[in-house]
């Protein structure tokens, strides 16, 4: 036989326990927590849109949300940085803490809370605008005007939304020029600009081919790293491919909540396997 | 068609989950390997420690397999793969029952070694088993390492192999047999080792199966089942 000679076999260096460990190894009780969901009611008008909804969102970990339309899933995620609050006739009960400070309550300033909790939306919402200004914009609001800080925390932010080599060599030139998944990321690198400490994605690949839905993905998941990541997708293998873990919503309940192998693996309930398996309906 | 890559995904996690489950099933490979080596050095020197470690070992094996197929179905879950990507996951399920059963027939080499070691030595029959062994060793290794390389054509040359391995088994059951009616005072040992002769011509048929799971990770075909000369147009192109 040639090619193959009669060496020793490597053996060494198999450590099986950690191996198995690691099959287990993402577990919400073990992780910090960044927002904690507490007994949430959300009511537009008479309608409840939301059933006390109690959760903990990890630190520096991407939490998905995913469920038919019109389970709440948005309208959970807008709670987290208030837009619901831009809505007539919508209130909630509860609380949702972030650091362990109820962001509902009376002396919360929204402006500093949205800083914090940053937000991308489902199409992407360039200023007309240059790519340049667009990623400064949130900077020059607060008062930051220097251009060596300026140019450096775009560049910062470009890089970090994985479009600095696409746009360095155009950065004043229209954002609108920009391709949907280029726009997108840009969006993305706005929202990282101010230094967020959550990032909060809704839907944001749905206007996207799959190419650039890749490509937001693979920046979600190097995001992580710095930012904890929450997301809301129609598009349950986004959710299984993107998230470490994932909430299924259904009228307002939140029905499972876990690690995403768990949930894609062997899902606790039968609502949660008929909804991914495609039986629900 | 050219050999599929796996490592070039857009997205990173992607290519080192893939990655990391190849790894590993070289790695349980390699612990099987060992465990063969050391079952026939039992067999041969009736080292009944050795042996005895051999089945303690085996436990790392089915463990190890448990693990790998766990992440398969994690990604088969998460990341839906196609075409290549799909067919590497598929092979790596194979594979890996295979190497399994591979350190089951180990374990056997190993316990028949324990009983042998207790009864008066025999003498017969030994050196061809060696031989055969040591063939067999060697195509599980390169069975391995066309695995490693996804190497197609690596593959095939693992399968020939199997041939020469089934000709020399049935040779060397002739030989025990004909002992045996000469020697009726040895027959259960020689029993005994025809067990072993067994596990060795088994392990060379999982060989055969891995090298044709590689060869239908990268040609997309299934050659199970098939003649030598069908999987030789499969492997090399039409002559």
């Amino acid at each position: 036989m040639t090619g193959v000679q009669d060496r020793t076999p490597i053996t060494h260096g198999i450590d099986i326990e950690s191996m198995q460990r690691e099959r287990s190894r993402v577990k919400l009780e073990d992780e910090t927590i960044a927002l904690e969901v507490d007994k949430l009611d959300l009511f537009y008008g008479d309608k409840k849109a939301l059933k006390s909804v109690t959760m903990k969102i990890p630190q520096k970990k991407v939490t998905a949300f995913i469920g038919p339309s019109g389970c709440g899933k948005s309208t959970l995620l807008r709670c987290f940085n208030r837009m619901n609050d831009l809505i007539d006739g919508c209130h909630t009960t509860g609380e949702i803490r972030l650091d362990g400070k109820n962001i509902y309550d009376r002396d919360v300033d929204i402006a500093m809370l949205r800083r914090r909790v940053g937000m991308v939306f489902q199409k992407p919402n360039p200023f007309p605008k240059s790519i340049y200004e667009n990623v400064a914009y949130g900077l020059r609001l607060a008062g930051i005007n220097k251009k060596r800080i300026l140019d450096e925390t775009v560049e910062w932010a470009l890089k970090g939304a994985a479009l600095w080599d696409e746009a360095k060599d155009r950065l004043d030139d229209s954002a609108l020029g920009l391709s949907g998944g280029q726009q997108q990321r840009l969006i993305i690198a706005r929202a990282i600009a101010i230094h967020p400490d959550v990032i909060l994605l809704d839907e944001p690949c749905s206007a996207l081919d799959p190419i650039s839905t890749l490509k937001v993905e693979e920046l979600i998941n190097e995001l992580k790293k710095e930012y904890t990541i929450v997301i809301v997708t129609h598009n349950m293998q986004q959710a299984a491919r993107v998230s470490d873990y994932t909430a299924f919503m259904y009228v307002g309940d939140l029905i499972e909540y876990g690690s995403t192998d768990q949930l894609f693996t062997k899902p606790s309930k039968k609502q949660t396997e008929d909804y991914i398996t495609g039986r629900y309906g | 068609m050219s050999t599929p890559g796996y490592k070039s995904h857009i997205s990173s996690a992607f290519n080192a989950e893939l990655e990391d489950v190849r790894q590993r099933v070289l790695a349980m490979g390699g612990l099987v390997e060992q465990q063969l080596v050391d079952a026939t050095r039992a067999l041969m020197e009736l080292d009944g420690d050795l042996a005895d470690q051999v089945r303690a070992n085996d436990d790392k094996v089915d463990q190890l397999e448990m693990v790998i197929d766990d992440e398969c179905s994690r990604i088969l879950a998460r990341r839906q793969p196609t075409a290549s990507d799909l067919r590497l996951v598929y092979a790596v399920i194979k594979t890996i029952t295979d190497l399994e059963r591979i350190g089951d027939e180990a374990h056997k080499i190993a316990q028949m070694a324990r009983d042998l070691s207790r009864q008066e030595r025999l003498n017969h029959h030994m050196m061809e088993t060696q031989h055969l062994s040591r063939q067999v060793s060697l195509m599980v290794r390169s069975a391995l390492d066309a695995f490693a390389r996804m190497d197609a054509e690596a593959a095939l040359a693992t399968v020939r192999e199997d041939v020469k391995i089934d000709r020399e088994y049935e040779a060397l059951m002739r030989q025990c047999i004909t002992y045996m009616m000469e020697e009726p005072r040895a027959i259960r040992r020689v029993i005994d080792l025809i067990w072993c002769v067994r596990s060795l011509e088994r392990i060379g048929d999982h060989a055969k199966n891995i090298s044709e799971y590689v060869i239908y990770f990268v040609k997309g075909k299934d050659v199970r089942h098939t003649s030598l000369e069908d999987m030789e147009r499969e492997v090399l192109g039409s002559p």
